[in-house]
């Protein structure tokens, strides 16, 4: 059974919820603002996914986040549930760690789609299968 | 039949039976002085002028913690103790004060991971709008986990003379939180002694989660001067021997006025004093020396409007 594998971490075993509110803690102990998104469209060029509430500013303890993650995974438990942390720090002012916390039992598959141009020439396009 | 053995009719086990780990000794005093927390004991003792009984009681709850932590190193202790707390007292006694240091004291005792405070109102925890108070109060319960929620003046979230306000739902979430992630945050609630009285008669639920009250007593005069003059201290300011006496007739004065709100009271004296000193040294038009800028005189004082009538 294939794995999506995206963002941090994503191609060791899963972390438990210990392993990833210590990543959370690292985070927070950076400064960073840690926000939580969802999708049920993990395709690699979806960079739109829907944010669960807004990102969260001044948290000093994992033990928020954790919270927040656990009512996202049980109303979207068919989801894939993604981490960032946002470094707003002058020159920074990007994520610097994203990784995905849940992932559906059901995972989605893609295949690889090739398409025959003019000229014989062959375009290259992922879908789900 | 004994009342052990009613419910089931089959012996009940004895509470305390020896295990091998309870025959382990523990030093109390190491454990103490390993957290460090005599320092902050010390500090509070030293920084705080009087508040006997507050101090008696955070030793109290110090030494329980301690005891506590030595219990749990045995496994003698199972669930995380209820840490939640009640401060008290008339304006100014220093609950918001205490209530940082007991932040500090927690974290040194590892009952909270971070030890910060965080410190709100009714305005922080309540919305305007149906559907606005608890994502309010989650991100204000966020912001404080690993440390303490302070909400000052607790009694306003609740209103029994409007049915549809949202204080209940702020309420009902607090309650929720402090029952089941007792071991993520402490919350502390502060008032005023009959208003928190009536409050905790509306809702039961708050009382029986608290397991500690702890009452701020009035400061006496001698204390007042006291704190008055360690904050004009602080701000670089002394009293003479004039002004000290003005201030003692000051605060007698002050407390028979309304509105009287213990330390707060003189630290405004105090602004108000270094205000008149300012300008007396300004309409002086002489040149002034270090001594000069730093003495607040009897005139200061004197002047205060609490000696007019």
């Amino acid at each position: 059974m294939p794995k999506i594998t995206q963002g941090a971490f994503s191609f060791l075993p899963d972390l438990t919820d210990d392993q990833i509110a210590a990543q959370i803690q690292y985070a927070l102990d950076q400064g960073w603002a840690v926000s939580l998104e969802f999708t049920d469209d993990p395709h690699p060029r979806n960079t739109y996914w829907d944010m669960w509430g807004t990102p969260m500013f001044d948290l000093r303890d994992a033990a928020g986040v954790m919270g927040e993650l656990k009512a996202c995974r049980t109303a979207n438990p068919d989801s894939y549930i993604r981490l960032s942390a946002f470094d707003s720090t002058r020159g920074w002012e990007t994520v610097r760690l994203a990784f995905m916390v849940h992932r559906p039992t059901q995972e989605a598959k893609f295949r690889l789609e090739r398409t025959e141009g003019p000229g014989r020439v062959q375009h290259y396009s992922v879908v789900r299968a | 039949m004994t009342i052990g053995t009613i419910e089931t009719g089959q012996a009940v086990p004895v509470v305390g039976a020896e295990t091998p780990a309870a025959s382990a000794r523990i030093d109390l005093k190491a454990l103490y002085h390993d957290t460090q927390i005599d320092a902050v004991l010390a500090e509070l003792d030293a920084a705080l002028i009087g508040l006997k009984p507050v101090k008696r009681r955070i030793r109290e709850i110090a030494a329980y913690l301690l005891v506590d932590k030595a219990r749990r190193s045995l496994g003698l202790a199972a669930t995380p103790p209820t840490l939640h707390m009640a401060f008290t007292g008339n304006p100014g006694t220093g609950k918001t004060t205490v209530a940082l240091r007991m932040a500090s004291i927690l974290h040194r005792l590892g009952y909270v991971r971070k030890g910060h405070l965080v410190s709100v109102t009714r305005d922080d925890l309540v919305g305007q709008y149906i559907g606005h108070t608890a994502p309010k109060t989650k991100e204000v319960l966020k912001r404080a986990m690993g440390g303490v929620l302070f909400i000052d003046e607790a009694y306003y979230l609740y209103r029994p003379e409007n049915e549809k306000d949202y204080g209940q739902e702020a309420i009902e979430i607090l309650l929720q939180v402090m029952e089941n992630q007792r071991e993520d945050l402490v919350v502390i609630l502060a008032g005023y002694g009959d208003r928190m009285e009536t409050f905790f008669s509306a809702n039961p639920g708050f009382r029986s989660r608290i397991a500690h009250h702890i009452d701020f007593p009035d400061y006496e005069d001698a204390e007042l001067v006291a704190i008055t003059e360690t904050l004009a201290a602080a701000e670089g300011y002394r009293f003479d021997d004039g002004a000290r006496a003005a201030l003692v007739d000051y605060v007698t004065a002050r407390r028979r006025r309304p509105s009287f709100a213990n330390a707060r009271s003189m630290r405004n004296a105090f602004d108000r004093a270094r205000l008149r000193q300012a300008m007396r040294l300004f309409e002086a038009d002489a040149p002034v020396d270090g001594e000069a800028l730093r003495t607040i005189t009897a005139a200061e004082i004197r002047a205060s409007r609490v000696f007019s009538d």
